[in-house]
């Protein structure tokens, strides 16, 4: 059975629609990206999906439980992490920890036991009795997501998780899902961040209320049309990278190139087959260490798919 | 599904909260003690020494000329012993009694007309004319102003209450209170508005910081009752309303010397029910208002209604039908009828029940109003 269905769901706020009939599955166990740029309707799902935003149309099951016929059931079954900090700055970690064990009905030795382990798993000991709103951002994290766990939850929704938190607050995060994800629970998240989708089991992409891609990150990257036909990437890595951007930009056969660190990525016509352009380039003087093909990345894939929406929606 | 699941949790958070916010707290509670010592004072001190003038006339037709009658005169050495009026003047014409009114000199004017002493001589009802200063347009004035003239009637009802035989009138219409002294009157009625801060205006608050927070959007996720989570931000506020009567009560019995008649007891039973209304009253405010101002407005509100309309200040019986009317939907107006019930008559359950029942029944409305307004915020 599917962790979460979602099947044509439409939500309007008068005559706005920001939510505009999407569907997707989702297995247990996966780590679900949804991405999409700000104000395409990634929070608005998660809320519908968690039962505080009414559906305007189409149904959603969480966990097997239809939402829209009994929140109540779902509410029992899911965590969710709000956008914003949502906890109390005023209580303690610890106290936070217990408001959220007793209003799921947890209480005496079960929740004590309940707290141990999830203190222990968030690994935030040092903090206990610290006022949450004295925590780092990545400290606050950790806490909501510990919160959020607390009732055992099968399917978690994190939406935009690790928005302003330091790197290493990240990773740490994203180790900690992984960990979680290996015990079966199922993460519903959002990001902005790509690095972050890449490490997504299954990914969808939101634009302004509609999917407009959904798969692993592998089939992203092979969808038809992203790498435009008779065309290839390279990836070409060399020493005096700008001086080697310019003589590339000169070779007709190169569509387009752009910088990533100290390689370019470039887009070339089948007809220059990747030999022939490495001679091009060391014979106009370019130091090449390494070329190696490429496929397009996540950005290049969301970039494009953006681009060919958006001409769609002015055609029309 | 339970309907009170999550309660303990509430409760426990809620004080939590207030436990770590402990100055608000504690100014919460004083507050309406330091408000109960400023007007109580400004109600004691102003009706003692009024300044008052006297225009007697009775002297007449009794023969005695522009002295008085020897009736009025009886009546005025009683004004003046009294230490609610200071005489300060005899005024010989209704131009000049008109100008020390509208100079401020005199603040009560005492106007005994010719009949006066004629018409006490043949056994009928003699009429004094008392003016009483009201031009002060500010609500604090007003308040002082009016329960000065209760104080005044109250003197006046006495002093002539001590001379049964003579059927003398005073307009306006005298308020029961034994003691006579007004702030046994006005601070029992009070008690019913001071409450307010820290019933309604709290609940207000703690539910529109949670909105404004997102805290609120993160419990809606989880499966907490409405009820639950209302009923659970009520009950600590509860506690405090009911130390907060406890407070008013001891600070009336001993700061002001006002005695309690009844049985404080009861009195604190029944304040229960009105706590219970404010509180849920700040609840549904709080499910309407969508930013701490918001609320603040709302609560503000519902003090006007209760300070107006309640009969705290003004008499209900003296109210245009409309405001008479609406008055029987102001909270305040049976709380004040309780206090004054038991702490002034010595009133006790059988003439106070139905009060308390009407409280309750409107906090459970209003409770009820607000639990269905919040489930139409989630699904
Ligand atoms: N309560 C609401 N009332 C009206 N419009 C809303 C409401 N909530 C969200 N929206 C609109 O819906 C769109 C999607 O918002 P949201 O889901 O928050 O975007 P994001 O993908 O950045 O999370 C936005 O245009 C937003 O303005
Ligand atoms: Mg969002």
């Amino acid at each position: 059975m599917a962790a979460i269905i979602a099947d044509n769901l439409v939500r309007r706020f008068d005559a706005f629609t920001a939510v505009d009939g999407i569907s997707f599955t989702v297995q247990p166990g996966e780590i679900f990206g949804f991405l999409g740029p700000n104000g395409s309707g990634k929070t608005v799902t998660i809320k519908m999906l968690c039962g505080i935003l009414p559906l305007s149309g189409g149904t959603a099951h969480v966990d097997g439980i239809d939402v829209g016929q009994d929140p109540d059931a779902v509410r029992a079954r899911i965590g969710y992490m709000s956008q914003k900090f949502a906890l109390y700055d005023d209580l303690t970690v610890r106290e936070n920890l217990r408001f959220y064990g007793m209003v799921y009905d947890l209480y005496g030795r079960r929740l004590e036991r309940r707290m141990d382990d999830i203190i222990a798993r968030i690994n935030i000991e040092t903090y206990l009795g610290r006022q949450a709103g004295k925590l780092s951002g990545g400290w606050k994290q950790r806490l909501a997501l510990g919160c959020a766990l607390l009732h055992e939850p099968t399917v978690l929704f994190l939406d935009e998780p690790t928005a302003g938190i330091d790197p290493v607050a990240r990773r740490q995060l994203w180790d900690l899902l992984f960990e979680l994800s290996g015990h079966g629970i199922t993460f519903f998240v959002t990001t902005h961040y790509m690095d972050e989708a890449e490490r997504c089991s299954h990914l969808a992409y939101i634009y302004y209320g509609r999917i407009i891609a959904d798969g692993t990150p592998a089939e992203l990257r092979r969808l038809p049309g992203i790498t435009p036909e008779r065309t290839y990437r390279l990836e070409i890595t060399a020493g005096e990278v700008t001086a080697a951007l310019r003589q590339a930009r000169q070779i007709p056969a190169v569509r387009s190139a752009t910088i990533f660190g100290r390689s370019i990525h470039a887009l070339v016509d089948d007809a220059c087959p990747q030999d022939q352009l490495t001679q091009m380039l060391t014979h106009s003087g370019v130091k090449i260490e390494e070329v190696r093909t490429l496929l397009p990345s996540l950005e290049d894939v969301f970039v494009e798919l953006s681009e060919r929406r958006q001409k769609e929606l002015e055609a029309a | 599904m339970n309907p009170m699941l999550g309660f303990r949790a509430m409760v426990y958070k809620e004080v939590l909260h207030a436990l770590r916010d402990r100055f608000a707290l504690i100014f919460a509670f004083m507050m309406p003690l330091f408000q109960m010592v400023i007007l109580g004072f400004a109600v004691d001190t102003n009706v003692r020494q009024v300044p008052t003038a006297i225009f007697d006339q009775s002297g007449l037709t009794s023969g005695d000329g522009t002295a008085g009658s020897s009736a009025s005169r009886e009546f005025i050495d009683r004004l003046r012993n009294a230490d609610t009026f200071h005489v300060y003047k005899f005024v010989h014409s209704d131009a000049e009694m008109n100008e020390e009114m509208v100079a401020g000199r005199a603040r009560v004017a005492v106007k005994f007309p010719p009949e006066f002493a004629r018409d006490l001589l043949r056994g009928e009802t003699a009429q004094v004319l008392v003016l009483v200063d009201g031009s002060d347009s500010s609500v604090a004035g007003q308040a002082v102003t009016v329960t000065g003239q209760i104080g005044l009637d109250e003197s006046l009802r006495r002093l002539l209450g001590e001379q049964a035989a003579r059927p003398i009138e005073v307009r306006p219409k005298i308020m029961f209170n034994p003691a006579s002294r007004s702030p046994n009157f006005f601070l029992p009625g009070m008690v019913a508005i001071l409450l307010i801060f820290v019933t309604t205006m709290l609940t207000a608050f703690s539910v529109v910081r949670e909105k404004e927070r997102g805290t609120l959007e993160q419990l809606l996720v989880t499966p907490v009752r409405p009820l639950a989570l209302m009923l659970g931000k009520i009950t600590p506020y509860f506690a405090l309303g009911v130390a907060e009567v406890c407070a008013l009560l001891l600070f009336m019995n001993f700061v002001f010397e006002v005695p309690i008649h009844g049985n404080p007891l009861l009195l604190t039973l029944l304040s229960s029910c009105y706590l219970f209304v404010n509180l849920t009253i700040g609840v549904l405010i709080s499910t309407k208002a969508n930013s701490q101002a918001e609320a603040m407005q709302l609560a503000m509100m519902i003090m006007l209604p209760s300070i107006f309309l309640s009969g705290y200040i003004f008499p209900r019986d003296n109210m245009p039908w409309i405001f008479f009317g609406l008055s029987y939907l102001v909270p305040a107006t049976y709380m004040v009828n309780i206090s004054r019930g038991v702490i002034l008559r010595g009133a006790g359950p059988a003439e106070l029940w139905l009060d308390a029942l009407v409280l309750f029944v409107l906090g459970v409305v209003v409770l009820l109003l607000a639990v269905r307004r919040f489930k139409s915020m989630i699904v």
